[in-house]
Formats: structure tokens, C-alpha cells, sequence
């Protein structure tokens, strides 16, 4: 579904990733997992096509409708989007007056657009958007809200989680959806996730802790460190390991 | 980078700077004596009007322009405007239907949006339309009729109510006042004249529109609004003019009387031409706006969307006089290119337990300035008064300004007053998650600032909030198609 070639990232000509390369097919759940500044977040936003970040060399490809990949490097982030790339960011901004509900609404009714179905009206979308919210234990006035305005970190992952219900991307990237959260709200957020994903879709977690990989079982464990991977692994037990003993076990034999 | 996408936004032209071809009638340009009697007679009007625009025009002979805004501009020559300019044709003394209105003019009115047809849009909202000098038409006259609502030209006002219009007329803003409403005093020749009856809540919104649509006329409307014991009236107010090189001179004068227990929600959608890139053209709008809350616990509300004029200088102001009156103010003033704004209110407190409420949300873009300048006055009478203000600047790219002026006097140990203001950018970061999300770039940043504006959106009556919404967005949005 999406492939990371030999990538090589910079930010303000600071080299961030350095020569990674990673796969996600579909039906599968990867965890990343790495130190702070290894550059996790930093793949997240380069896949999005955050303007701050330029690809110095590699490529990043997409599986389009008929089965090939394509370069998704010259697309606009909107464009991104639209192909079904979702990134659940981890401290999402805030926008001041842009109600919740407005922008949720205009961003599913844009979808529905290009999927060629009808609009829904205020009145459907409300009752629609509420009962998506009660799965994420949400209450009603997160919708007169401005845009993450004054939401605590995890209000603001909820309201991401709730973005992702609504465009049901084909790849949805989470970073660190688990911080922030407590015990309870990371069960429903883990359990949103598994009703959400389908054989034809790919998540991918990217976190520092196996909190979240208890409740969801990777398919593969990455390590990544100084920007490249250092480790791949389809056994989820080095989440665990990676808990107990810290990272440098696993640096080490890089 | 940022502030170059940014500016491509804002970017886009003018969209209603067609002029219709209409033949007129003009008064020849300048401004003494015999003009003024040419405006009187030809608008057919009482004598008192006379003596009231040759006092005026002598007092104004004795005052010098303002020069203390900063705004820049080449010094104007009052005697090179043409103060009165009629639609040919439609000489009939007054028009029984919209039959009887120039086609053209109608067309006009129907390219900016403004169809005076009875159409579903317009079910909710009366309009009378004022073309250059003239009312054109006004429409549901049989409705407000029935609640005894008068809203008609203040032309039709001065022959019909006369008692009325002498009452009221510079009882709020004096002929003397300043120098731009002594000139209006003197040669204004038409503008929208409403009165609500005590009791009466209006069953539709009134609204007035202005056009200018001759090269070098000025336009000089006068607009009184009087609201008796106990009603309430939302009235709108939208302008456009044509694109010309040269500069046109707009000096409007709103007065608003509200009596005990009143309510008068007063909005503005301002989109004169501003002028090209370079500054060129575009309408000086320089205009007096004031409310009297006379009644106890009257309340007085001044809207304004500001996108357009190459010049704002205007000031909608409340005095609070009434106990328990309240006056507030919401604004957004957009402005680009070479625009320069200076913009604010006066709220002046006279009753005890006054209060009153400012939210100004100015937006500067390009090389222009965008001012606020707002006085808030307690007077030694005004126990327990209080006032609220917000003042927020956005700022896109780095060439513009944005200037705060809060005068705040204070002469009553009783009193509370707030200031609270922020200077902001549009943040890449805000952009980049909404373009994750789906949307445009365009978009993005005009949910952003449609985000800054809400709060003085929302105070627009519904339909025309819309309006303002999609103005905002065509003067930030690319020409896209």
C-alpha cells in the first residue's frame, strides 16, 4: 500500500531521515517505536507532505486504484488526503473560532463528495457525528468547540480518533496516540481502532511505550534510530522487551 | 513563502466594478449656494430642509478637514465633486412598483445579488436600494405597512413625515459635528428613512443598498433610524461601487434614536471598490455613525464588515444615556494592497449601569495599515458602568500593519473597564492540518480566518452572516476557475 524508499529528510538543512525504507501492505498493524528525536514524528509529517520538512533523496510511493505505486512526493498534503492517507498528529493545533462541528462536517461532506455521494445536512450529519462520538465516550459539547481549542491532550486525541472514523482512510499513521491518555480512554481509543480497521486498510502506531501494543497486536515492530531502521520484526514480543530493557539492547545489535 | 501564497489569496479583483450604462442627470461639479438649492427643488423639498442644508454649508465653509487619522491621501478639492446625480427617466415623483425602476438599474442590483424581485431570499428582508443619489425602490411596503413600520428614501420621508424628520434629523449627530457631516448635512440627497412604532418588533429585516455607479459623484446618504418604546429592528446596510482610476468620495451620515427598552441591531457589509494593487482609485469612506440609547435599557448593536474602500475612516458610536442602556460593537476590517483603515467605535457613558461590549478583529494583508482607534468613556454621572473590549489583529506577510488606539476616560470611581488585545499570524502549521484533513489550501485559510472572525459573524443575521462568510472568502480566495 505505501512503500518509504531510501528516504532522506531535512528540516532547515538538518538532516532528519537518513536512507529509511519501509513497507505497509494492506490488512497489516505496525508499531514504530524509537527514542524521542529518532525521527518518528518526522516520517509521519514527510508522508503528509508538511511543507517545513524537504526530501533530499528517496521516494515515497502510494498504490493507486489499479494495484501500481506511484510517487506521492509532488502531491499537495490535500491531495495526500484524498488518496486515503490519514496522520493522527500528536499534538494537533488548535484553531480559534473554526467550530468543531463545522469543520467536521465540511471535511466528511468534501469526502463524500469525492466518493461521488450525497451531502449530508446539519441535521443528519449531527446525529451521524453523535453516535460516532458515544463509541469515544465524547460528549455533545465537543461540537460547539473551536477546533481543539482548550481540549486537553487527550480531548485532542479523541477529537483526531473521531476525524479518522469519519474519513476511514486506507492508511491511517498514528503518532502517539496513546500519550496523553488514561487507562480508560486508551481502551476505547484501542478499541476504535480495531472496530475501524478491515483487511483493506493499514495502521500503523507509532508510540514509545508497549502500553498500547497490549491491546493491539502488531503484525511487525520497527525500531528506528538517527533516522533509519534499525530493526524489523514480525514477533510483538520486543515491544515488550524493548519496556523491560530500553532501547539500547536493540541499537546495539544494529 | 508563507506570506507570498497568502497574498496570492488575497489577490483576487474586485468583483463589482461594472459600471451600468444609465443616463443621469448631473449637478455640475463644485458646491456653493445655488447647488444647494438645485439639490433642494429638485428633490422637492420642504423649507425647513433648505435652511437646514444653507446653515450647514455655512458652518462647513468654517472647518477644515480633519487631518489627525494618519490616513494618507492627497489633499481632495471639494469643488471638483459632483454632488447630485439622478437616473434619468424615473422622475416620477414616486414609484407605486418596481415596473416604474430603469431596467438597467434593476439588472445592476441583480449582478451584485441584490435582486429587489420578490424572490425566496429577499422572503425575510426589505430593501431599499439607493443608486448614486437617488432611492430606487423599496420593497414589502404593504407588510410594514401593516405594523405601522415606515421605511422609505428619507427623500419620500421628508415630504410624508415631515414632523418626523425635523424631530429627528442631526439630533444625534449635529450639523457642526465634524467636518464630513456638515458637508453631508448639506448636500445629502437621499438615504433610507425608518421608524418603528412603540411595541412594534419588525417582522422582516430592513436593509438598505448603496451603489455608486457615476465616475466623480460623491455619494452623501443619510440615514435615520428611530426606534420607539419597546420595539425592535434588525437593519442591514450593503455598498459597492464601480472600479474607476480616480477617487470618489463617500461621507454618509447614520443617526439612530432608541427609546426606552428598544433594541436596534445596525450591520454593515462595507465593499466599496479599494482601489488597484498600487493604491490607485477606490472610494474614500469617510462616514459618521451614531447611536443614541435614549430610553432606559435601550440597547444599541453596530455590525460591520469592512472588505472594501481604498480609505475607512469611520467610527460607529453609542451614547449610552439611558440608565441600563447598552451599546456594543463588532467589527472586522479587512484590508490589502495599499488600504488604509482607521477604524473603531466611541461608546460614551452617561446612565447608571450602562454597559457596553466592543470586538474589533481587524485583518491586514499586502502594504496596508489597518488601525483601530476606539474610545471608551465614563462620564462623572455613569455609576457602575461597564465596558468590555477585545481588540484582535491578524497579520498576513510582513509588509502591513495593524495599529491598536484605546483611549480610555475615565471620570467615575464606580466604573469597570476591560482591554484585551492579541496580534496574531496565520500559522503554516494551522494551514498543514487542515490540508491533511481534505481541504485546499484556499480553504484552509479561510477557515482560519473565518475561525478569527466568528464572533462578529455570528452577531450578522443569518442569512447575510452567510453572505459575509462567502465575501470574506472571495476577497481571500485565488480566482479559482
Amino acid at each position: 500500500m505505501l512503500k518509504v524508499e531510501k528516504l532522506c529528510a531535512s528540516v532547515e538543512d538538518k538532516p532528519i531521515l537518513k536512507d529509511l525504507s519501509l513497507e505497509f501492505k494492506k490488512g497489516e498493524i505496525h508499531a514504530i517505536m524509537g527514542r524521542n528525536g529518532c525521527g518518528k514524528s518526522t516520517l509521519s509529517k514527510v508522508i503528509a507532505g508538511h511543507p517545513d520538512y524537504e526530501v533530499t533523496s528517496g521516494d515515497i510511493l502510494f498504490m493507486n486504484e489499479q494495484g501500481k505505486y506511484e510517487s506521492i512526493l509532488e502531491l499537495e498534503p490535500e491531495e495526500r488526503a484524498h488518496k486515503g492517507i490519514f496522520i493522527g498528529f500528536q499534538t494537533p493545533v488548535a484553531i480559534p473560532g473554526l467550530d468543531n462541528e463545522s469543520f467536521l462536517r465540511t471535511m466528511y461532506n468534501q469526502l463524500c463528495e469525492r466518493e461521488g455521494k450525497d451531502r449530508m445536512d446539519a441535521f443528519d450529519f449531527r446525529k451521524f457525528i453523535l453516535g460516532k462520538m458515544e463509541k469515544l465516550n465524547m460528549g455533545e459539547e465537543f461540537l460547539n468547540r473551536g477546533l481543539n481549542m482548550g481540549f486537553s491532550g487527550g480531548e485532542r486525541k479523541k477529537n483526531e480518533m473521531l476525524q479518522l472514523a469519519l474519513l476511514n482512510p486506507s492508511l491511517a499513521i498514528l503518532d502517539e496516540i496513546d500519550s496523553g491518555l488514561d487507562v480508560d480512554a486508551l481502551s476505547i481509543i484501542c478499541k476504535d481502532i480495531l472496530s475501524l480497521k478491515t483487511d483493506n486498510s493499514c495502521f500503523v502506531l507509532i508510540t514509545h511505550y508497549n502500553r498500547i501494543l497490549k491491546h493491539i497486536k502488531p503484525d511487525f515492530v520497527h525500531i528506528v534510530s538517527d533516522g533509519r531502521v534499525v530493526l524489523s520484526s514480525s514477533d510483538a514480543q520486543i515491544a515488550q522487551e524493548i519496556e523491560e530493557q530500553g532501547f539500547d539492547k536493540f541499537l546495539k545489535g544494529a | 513563502m508563507e506570506g507570498d501564497v497568502l497574498q496570492d489569496f488575497l489577490d483576487k479583483d474586485y468583483g463589482y466594478g461594472f459600471r451600468t450604462e444609465v443616463d443621469s442627470e448631473k449637478a455640475p461639479l463644485g458646491l456653493n449656494e445655488d447647488i444647494i438649492r438645485m439639490i433642494s427643488k429638485g428633490k422637492d423639498e420642504p423649507q425647513f430642509m433648505l435652511d437646514f442644508r444653507l446653515k450647514a454649508f455655512a458652518h462647513w465653509k468654517t472647518m477644515t478637514p480633519p487631518n489627525w487619522s494618519r490616513n494618507q491621501f492627497p489633499e481632495i478639492d471639494f469643488q471638483k465633486v459632483c454632488y447630485y446625480s439622478v437616473p434619468k427617466k424615473k422622475n416620477v415623483p414616486k414609484k407605486t412598483s418596481l415596473d416604474e425602476v430603469d431596467p438597467e438599474i434593476l439588472k445592476t442590483f441583480d449582478r451584485l445579488g441584490i435582486p429587489l424581485w420578490e424572490q425566496k431570499r429577499l422572503a425575510n428582508v426589505a430593501v431599499d436600494a439607493i443608486f448614486d443619489s437617488t432611492s430606487v425602490a423599496t420593497t414589502h411596503q404593504e407588510i410594514l405597512k401593516k405594523h405601522g413600520i415606515i421605511f422609505c428614501s428619507i427623500t419620500e420621508a421628508m415630504k410624508n413625515h415631515p414632523d418626523l424628520v425635523q424631530k429627528y434629523l442631526s439630533s444625534v449627530v449635529p450639523m457642526s459635528d465634524n467636518f464630513f457631516a456638515a458637508l453631508n448635512s448639506a448636500v445629502f440627497t437621499d438615504g433610507s428613512f425608518c421608524y418603528i412604532p412603540k411595541g412594534v418588533k419588525a417582522p422582516l429585516d430592513l436593509s438598505s443598498y448603496f451603489r455608486i455607479n457615476e465616475s466623480d459623484t460623491g455619494q452623501f446618504e443619510r440615514t435615520l433610524i428611530i426606534a420607539e418604546e419597546d420595539s425592535f429592528v434588525n437593519y442591514i446596510e450593503g455598498c459597492t461601487a464601480p472600479m474607476f482610476s480616480n477617487n470618489q468620495l463617500h461621507a454618509a451620515v447614520v443617526e439612530i434614536v432608541a427609546k426606552e427598552r428598544s433594541v436596534v441591531n445596525y450591520s454593515t457589509v462595507q465593499n466599496w471598490y479599494p482601489g488597484d494593487k498600487d493604491g490607485k482609485g477606490g472610494i474614500y469612506n469617510f462616514v459618521t455613525k451614531r447611536g443614541l440609547c435614549q430610553g432606559d435599557y435601550s440597547k444599541i448593536t453596530w455590525t460591520q464588515i469592512e472588505v472594501g474602500s481604498s480609505i475607512t475612516w469611520k467610527y460607529p458610536s453609542v451614547i449610552l444615556k439611558g440608565d441600563h442602556s447598552r451599546g456594543e460593537f463588532y467589527s472586522v476590517a479587512l484590508t490589502n494592497h495599499k488600504m488604509q483603515a482607521d477604524t473603531g467605535t466611541k461608546m460614551i457613558h452617561i446612565g447608571k449601569n450602562t454597559s457596553s461590549y466592543i470586538v474589533s478583529k481587524g485583518i491586514s494583508a499586502g502594504q496596508s495599515r489597518n488601525v483601530y482607534r476606539g474610545l471608551v468613556k465614563m462620564t462623572p454621572q455613569a455609576t457602575n458602568a461597564k465596558n468590555f473590549t477585545q481588540c484582535d489583529s491578524m497579520l498576513v506577510g510582513d509588509e502591513c500593519a495593524a495599529v491598536t488606539y484605546p483611549y480610555i476616560d475615565v471620570a467615575h470611581p464606580t466604573s469597570q473597564v476591560a482591554h484585551e488585545a492579541t496580534t496574531s499570524q496565520v500559522s503554516e502549521e494551522q494551514i498543514f492540518y487542515l490540508q491533511s484533513r481534505g481541504l485546499s489550501r484556499e480553504q484552509a485559510v479561510s477557515f482560519i480566518l473565518n475561525g478569527f472572525c466568528q464572533e462578529v459573524f455570528k452577531k450578522l443575521p443569518a442569512e447575510f452572516s452567510v453572505e459575509a462568510v462567502r465575501l470574506l472568502e472571495m476577497k481571500l480566495e485565488a480566482s479559482i476557475g
